[in-house]
């Protein structure tokens, strides 16, 4: 009886292990192939695309290409970072994630690649390829539409208020009166989802005391949140959400399930802060809102006595494609960044579907798009910005973005005050 | 991963209390105990099932909370940092309010739930036909998966498209999840609404277990109805009643997935309750460490709420309701 114990207990054991082994062994590509990972979503299209036209000429070692939904996606590429599992190359945000990456041996350096190869490197934006560049070392490679942040306008409820899209900040705070007495609002925002107020508080502290306030921050400088321009720009944020510039019920309202974008094209509010990857989602949602000429965009206001040039631009440069240092398949995956990633063709199905990749003399391309003056709008004020500013959430290392989020959202409900704010966020940055 | 692990082990421990009612009833269960006294099937027998306990289950918990006495990013080793994790779970501010959220959940989801089950549940006992046709739409939010629910209600509680936009109904027109002082009670709601009709399905059958004999020797001696219920009903229904409070109470202790969806723990920290504290603490701060201390206190949380309740409630010791009958 004991001996059968025994003997079922080390066959189970045995058994485990093995199945556990093959699994690791088998599991990595699936096929012969590299296995890629992006988002569903936005620039979908064009990953499938691009991969499309690789595995065309490639027939024999085909890339299997894999697409998840964001939050979920986050916690996937940790898992499979840390369990030494990772797939060959990986979409990211470049930043303070890729940098964690980069930090722990997982990422490959593409630096001398780029050297080898001028023309890859003097097509793209220079700033672009910063968001992946680590001590002069570069680890990302740009791959999709840029993603500034703008106000995005509804027209019509302007109109309807008897109002002009305000260009300054005392022309927007003169504003908000307007839209409360037809009982609208100025302002839609998507608060449940917290990345949305940082936009404000980005181009707030910009424009008042100019990109160096974050670079100091970024750097870990002692106490560079309580830099002036840090704390008037909370106080701004408070004025805005007691003089109820914010849409009813902000505090819940979601950015992912299309809500606070629904605010905007129904007329509820008049104009959305938010990044260039939402215009594909109108076009796709409210064609006609785009149609009909209701639709409009502009830069952020400028602030009276700001330091900061109103030429700054905050969001994303692009999102990047980095190789796994674990991958058996560069050699593969830098000809299919090179000659698939932002090819001419690959760059159509880009600006079809409203995204501006970060490539030198694209004017020609763009006067021939559909949806020609928004993509030269993006393309210009991406082209012609002094600072893209990286969003605060991605640059900093996460447990820093986390605090952050936080905090921001405790300044958005007026829980605590500016100075507070400060003084946990320089306290986080210490951690 | 073994964080999640370790909360579902933790919600695995309730798991027999699930089977024992059924050992209570009396007639198929005492031929099954005969059974197993005569020597049973052979324990190895019993051998896949433990490894799977084991390999998915135990050894996971045994990693989690050796893993909260390290820091770890997820990413290259982990560093031994001794009690520090523990000491800052117990004493931040973040994560004792998420403790004692976690507490007012449980409390509130016992206090709403197990009156309106017992209710329900004995009324769709009954074998009219009406009362067979309600009982089946009562048990569809059973079949509905969490996340649907969680994003149906989402849409439904919108401030500004959702039930508060309904004309002419002002009651409804609050800021459902937005609102630091709802959102709180709108999981609640939602909650109750997904779990009710599970624990009317475990009245129900206790319910039916009664013998009727019972009630017409009551009939018969002039009881009415509330008399019945009363002094019947709810002293026969005891070890069910028990069953459903320990699966209300350890289950609220690690619910997290309906709040994930619907407020991400927000507005502030309103709804961030330990489950999505720890969440957070693993994947978006990435202190892995830290996270697993909070696991391993929840684990011994649920732990030691089922043994007490087990032990005072009288349900370890399996006295029969019906001597001389």
């Amino acid at each position: 009886m004991r001996k059968a114990l025994v003997w079922t207990l080390g066959l189970t054991l045995w058994l485990g292990l093995v199945g556990s082994r093959a699994m690791a062994q088998t599991s990595p590509a699936g096929g012969t192939g590299p296995l890629v990972w992006a988002l569903t979503g936005g620039d979908e299209k064009a990953y499938q695309d691009a991969v499309a036209q690789y595995n065309q000429k490639h027939p024999a070692a085909k890339i299997t290409l894999q697409l998840f939904p964001n939050e979920p996606y986050k916690q996937k590429l940790l898992v499979a970072m840390g369990a030494g599992n990772p797939p060959d190359l990986f979409f990211n945000w470049g930043g303070g994630i890729l940098k964690s990456y980069v930090d722990a041996g997982n990422v490959a350096d593409l630096t001398a690649d780029f050297a080898k190869d001028p023309t890859w490197k003097s097509r793209l934006f220079p700033a672009v390829l910063a968001a992946g560049t680590f001590g002069g070392k570069i680890y990302g490679v740009p791959i999709n539409g840029m993603q500034p942040v703008m106000f995005y306008i509804n027209n019509k409820v302007f109109q309807e208020v008897g109002a002009q899209p305000p260009k300054t900040w005392s022309e927007l705070m003169a504003v908000i009166p307007k839209f409360k007495a037809k009982g609208k609002a100025l302002l839609a925002v998507a608060g449940a989802d917290r990345w949305t107020y940082l936009m404000y508080i980005e181009y707030l502290v910009d424009r008042l005391g100019g990109s160096q306030v974050f670079t100091d921050i970024a750097a870990g400088k002692p106490d560079a949140w309580s830099h002036p321009a840090m704390l008037k720009a909370n106080e701004m944020i408070q004025e805005l959400v007691k003089q109820g510039a914010f849409v009813k019920g902000y505090t819940g309202t979601s950015y992912g399930t299309g809500q606070s974008t629904a605010l905007l094209t129904s007329g509820r509010a008049g104009m959305q802060l938010m990044g260039s990857w939402d215009y594909p989602n109108i076009l796709a949602g409210s064609p006609d809102f785009i149609a009909k000429g209701s639709l409009a965009w502009m830069p952020f206001p400028t602030i009276e006595g700001g330091t900061g040039s109103p030429g700054d631009v905050v969001g994303a440069a692009s999102n990047l494609y980095s190789v796994t240092s674990k991958s058996t398949h560069k050699a593969e995956l830098l000809d299919f960044l090179k000659t698939n990633i932002l090819s001419d063709s690959n760059i159509d199905v880009l600006l079809k579907n409203g995204s501006v990749p970060p490539v030198i003399g694209l004017e020609a391309k763009i006067a021939k798009a559909p949806q020609a003056a928004w993509l030269s709008f993006v393309y210009s004020i991406a082209k012609n910005a002094p600072s893209f500013q990286l969003s605060w959430d991605q640059a900093l290392p996460p447990a820093a973005a986390d605090a952050l989020l936080t905090n921001l959202e405790q300044v958005f409900l007026v829980k605590i005050t500016p100075k507070q704010f400060s003084d946990n966020m320089n306290k986080a940055m210490k951690r | 991963m073994t964080d999640a692990a370790g909360a579902g082990a933790g919600r695995d421990s309730d798991g027999p209390g699930l089977a024992m009612p059924v050992d209570a009833a009396p007639p198929g269960a005492r031929a099954g105990r005969k059974r197993g006294e005569r020597g049973g099937p052979n324990l190895a027998m019993a051998l896949p099932a433990l490894a799977m306990f084991g390999g998915f289950a135990l050894a996971p918990m045994v990693l989690v909370f050796v893993l909260g006495f390290t820091q770890w990013s997820g990413l290259g080793k982990p560093v031994w940092t001794g009690l520090s994790n523990w000491h800052e779970a117990v004493h931040d501010p973040v994560t004792q309010g998420a403790g004692w959220l976690t507490l007012k959940l449980m409390i509130t989801s016992w206090l709403v739930q197990t009156p309106i089950c017992l209710l329900l549940g004995v009324f769709i006992a009954g074998r009219q036909r009406y009362r067979s046709v309600l009982a089946v739409i009562y048990f569809v939010p059973l079949l509905l998966s969490t996340v649907a629910i969680g994003i149906t209600f989402r849409a439904l509680l919108d401030p500004n498209f959702g039930v508060s936009a309904a004309p002419s109904l002002a009651f409804l027109a609050h800021d459902w999840l937005g609102d630091e002082d709802l959102a709180f009670y709108s999981i609640v709601a939602v909650v109750s609404w997904q779990f009710i009709p599970f624990h009317t399905l475990l009245y129900q059958a206790g319910v039916r277990q009664i013998p009727r004999i019972i009630y017409e020797a009551a009939i018969v001696d002039g009881a009415g109805r509330l008399a019945m219920f009363w002094y019947i009903t709810l002293p026969q229904l005891r070890y069910t009643i028990v069953t459903s409070s320990m699966l209300i109470l350890v289950g609220s202790l690690t619910y997290f997935d309906l709040v994930y969806v619907m407020t991400g723990g927000g507005p502030g920290f309103a709804t961030r309750l330990l489950p999505l504290d720890m969440f957070l603490s693993a994947f978006s701060r990435r202190e892995m460490g830290r996270a697993s201390a909070i696991a391993s206190l929840l684990v011994g949380g649920g732990l030691l709420l089922s043994l007490v309740l087990v032990r005072f409630s009288g349900f370890a010791r399996m006295r029969s309701q019906q001597e001389g009958l």
